[in-house]
């Protein structure tokens, strides 16, 4: 691979690549994410691979894993250009039926087209799934089209662009201004505006700066810097090179979290491809700009997403987080000015080069600017990443995009911000996403989570689930967060398992004024969020946890019972043989009963009952019903249900 | 782990101490655990102290200082999977190996992790095992997945 070395040389390139594919001849897409990964990718993109190769067809059809789109609970995706016939939930045995119709007679299979679950319609193009219809996915649109592995393809739809413009056409100052002007916000949660922070850093009189981009996605639920960190890791990486030449930055860091192996690898692999081609190393493009690149990966702690923890972790440290006096963008890594920009952050920069910063600022609300990432996940229809216009009502997202709830539940809430964010219950729906949008109703946008909840969910349980979550990750520097959180999570766990007492909620009102107003870093300080949310909006849970020693959602185990109801139970012996701890009593025609004395709750019973019968039912805070006498017990043939 | 390799290792790194964490990450990848010679090793070799070295082991979630099996169960506990009932997941492996998380049975058959976040939210509850995801796992469907296992 030449190196290109100026920005001449990179478009020819750019051109000659384009010449050699011709846009008519196939090519078959697919998602190479973890999560299609998980549900059988690989063997799918193998079976392709090799058919494709039997068949004589290699030489005009194109076939390649590639980023991830978003539509994870469809997965396994493909998508077969130029037509985007996108099939759905693709096993390698169906591989052999898409070639011979689909490859070679141009029709599609209509088994695995994707069926709206509203109208019962089918969608041969990508473009005509609603999920994707209501979306205006600017950063995550390339990741289908794209091997994330090979430079060449993120090159041919225009990669790098924005890179030989900033460096050939544009000064280190059009560049920082630019970003101002396009008024981007942190995508990692915080929302800081870009511009100024690097304005910051330009300005500091140290020699030596840095630019980080943090991939240490912490917030559990969320993966949308996972899907850009794996599909389109370049997009990142152009961002990166641009932003350390506004700022005067020669070497740049990638923070990945451990977690994520393949994004790890991507990486890697997209920064020696990128130093092959000259585009990382000296002289870049012959604009007299030195940059290079290096990737440190994280050791699994969510208190290394804040930055200063995050610095410190990259100098080889414990990750504890410093008092911001000063800020690191004055003094970070080293004690150099550094920017540290989240994954999403820095893929919007090419755009905003290439496109220009009205361009930007003409998407989204007054205060916020462009489109977002949300991983929309939890009890929801379609399960994936979603990217809209901020602005977009949550309402829209949830139910247009997301299609609602599944099994017919009820919507519950809405958890945003992840650990450090606030549930939002169905009244507040209609409000707009945005970074200060959310905060009045007692949440956060955050890095983009988004766990939505139904009526089986226990809102005192979130609230326990998160300050455990925090709990254990505090770096256990300041005593608010070290030892607040943890007797918060003491009092939550009593509340759920029964032995809450009258004063636990002022008390819990308490320790978090104090984490809030005293605690050294963000983690600690929004660390009561989640809780005081959930009081604020579903205080009648916590009140019946506590006073009534009822569960009103049926989920908290020390407060729910199982039981049979004898009108439905079949005697079909299933739930007692595989009771794990041999708590049901029955036989063939004679009702089961639940010995409550060694009935463990775990569920297993309500889980196996055939869906036909329906006898398992879940009390909590009400007496459990006498079970039937011997005689009434037997089932006789007259009264079984055919 | 013989020390050739830990060196061989070390040596990548230019022997730079802020490289410390990356040399500790692929210690514990090849060796699946860290073994207090191999500490000490690293101490020397780096003139870094062994407490920092052990601060940053019991700091960090990715290090174990007790040697694992030869399955190693990790349990996503984000809130995804949460919602969609991890707890009851882990509870059925807990029930089914008889240790608890960042334990390892005294067969050195299983060890078990709880992870915050795999990333696969649209297939939780998630349960990996020896990098290989499982999803949508129920209580029942756990305990067919780990029989499997030999």
């Amino acid at each position: 691979m030449a190196r290109l070395n100026t920005p001449e040389e990179l478009d020819h390139f750019r051109k000659e690549l384009i010449s050699k594919r011709d846009p008519k001849n196939p090519c078959i897409s697919i998602c190479a994410g973890a999560g299609c990964v998980a549900s059988g990718a690989a063997d799918v993109i193998q079976a392709f691979k090799e058919t494709i190769k039997k068949e004589g067809l290699a030489a005009t059809v194109d076939t390649k894993g590639t980023g991830c789109p978003g539509f994870c609970e469809q997965g396994p995706i493909v998508v077969i250009y130029p037509d985007e016939i996108c099939y759905v939930q693709v096993k390698a045995e169906d591989v052999a039926e898409i070639i011979e119709k689909t490859i070679k007679e141009n029709i599609p299979v209509d088994r695995l087209l994707y069926k709206d679950p509203v109208t019962g319609e089918k969608a041969v193009k990508e473009s005509d799934i609603a999920f994707y219809r209501s979306q205006e996915r600017n950063v995550l649109c390339n990741n289908i089209k794209i091997d994330s592995r090979n430079i060449d393809d993120y090159l041919a739809i225009g990669g790098y662009t924005a890179l030989a413009k900033a460096l050939g056409d544009m000064s280190a100052l059009d560049v920082l201004e630019t970003v101002k002007q396009s008024n981007l916000r942190g995508r990692g949660g915080a929302g800081f505006p870009a511009g100024r922070k690097w304005e910051g850093s330009r300005l500091a009189a140290d020699p030596i700066k840095y630019v980080i981009v943090n991939a240490d996605e912490g917030d559990p639920g969320a993966f949308m810097d996972r899907a850009l960190l794996e599909g389109n890791p370049h997009s990142i990486l152009e961002g990166l090179i641009i932003g350390g030449y506004a700022i005067g930055a020669h070497e740049g860091y990638f923070y990945v979290r451990q977690e994520y192996p393949l994004a790890v690898e991507n990486i890697h692999l997209a920064i020696q491809q990128a130093r092959e081609y000259g585009l990382i190393g000296e002289n870049i493009l012959d604009s007299g700009f030195d940059f290079e690149v290096f990737v440190h990966q994280g050791a699994g702690a969510f208190v290394c997403g804040e930055s200063t923890a995050l610095m410190t972790s990259l100098e080889g440290k414990v990750g504890e987080p410093r008092p911001k006096y000063i800020r690191s963008n004055l003094k970070g890594l080293w004690n150099h000015p550094s920017v540290l920009n989240n994954v999403e952050t820095w893929a919007n920069v090419p755009l905003i080069i290439n496109n220009g910063a009205d361009w930007f600022a003409s998407i989204g609300t007054d205060s916020s600017k462009g489109t977002k990432i949300f991983s929309l996940v939890g009890k929801i229809a379609n399960t994936g990443l979603v990217e809209v216009p901020m602005g977009m009502s949550l309402t829209d997202i949830i139910f247009k995009i997301g299609g609602g709830i599944p099994n017919g539940k009820a919507f519950k809430a809405v958890q945003t911000g992840g650990p450090s964010g606030g549930c939002i219950p169905a009244e507040k729906l209609n409000l707009p996403v945005g970074f200060d949008e959310l905060t009045q109703a007692g949440s956060m946008m955050g890095s983009g989570g988004m766990i939505v909840m139904d009526e089986d969910t226990c809102m005192v349980d979130v609230a326990r689930y998160f300050i455990a979550f925090l709990t254990e990750e505090s770096c256990g520097k300041c005593v608010p967060c070290r030892e607040g959180l943890r007797q918060m999570h003491r009092i939550l766990t009593d509340i759920t398992q029964g032995k809450g007492q009258a004063g636990d909620l002022e008390l819990l009102e308490e320790l978090s004024e104090t984490a809030v107003e005293a605690s050294l870093c963000a983690l600690g300080k929004s660390a009561p969020n989640p809780f005081l949310s959930t009081l604020r909006y579903f205080r009648e849970e916590y009140e019946a946890h506590i006073n009534e020693k009822r569960c009103p959602a049926l989920s908290c185990r020390e407060l729910v019972s199982y039981t049979i109801d004898p009108q439905k139970c079949q005697a079909c012996m299933i739930c007692a043989r595989k009771c794990p701890v041999d708590a049901i009593d029955g036989g063939k025609r004679k009702i089961h009963i639940i010995d409550q004395e060694r009935c463990t709750r775990c569920g297993t019973c309500l889980e196996v009952c055939p869906p036909r019968f329906n006898a398992v039912t879940k009390l909590s805070g009400e007496p459990i019903p006498e079970p039937p006498s011997e005689e009434a017990r037997m089932i006789t043939k007259k009264s079984k249900k055919e | 782990m013989d020390f050739e390799r830990v060196d061989q290792i070390i040596d990548r790194y230019n022997g730079e101490e802020s490289a410390l964490l990356q040399i500790m990450l692929e210690i514990q990848s090849e060796n699946n655990w860290l073994p207090k010679e191999v500490l000490e090793r690293v101490s020397k070799k780096l003139a870094v102290p062994l407490t920092r070295i052990q601060h940053i082991a019991t700091f960090y979630k990715a290090f174990s200082l007790v040697p694992k099996g030869r399955h190693k169960i990790h349990i996503c506990m984000g809130t995804a999977c949460h919602v969609r009932g991890a707890a009851r997941v882990l509870e059925k492996v807990e029930d089914m190996t008889g240790i608890q998380p960042g334990e390892t049975d005294l067969d050195l058959k299983f060890s078990l992790e709880t992870v915050n976040c795999l990333g696969c939210c649209a297939l939780g509850p998630v349960m990996e095992v020896d990098g290989k995801v499982h999803g949508k796992m129920s209580p029942v469907k756990t305990g067919d997945a780990l029989e499997t296992y030999k």
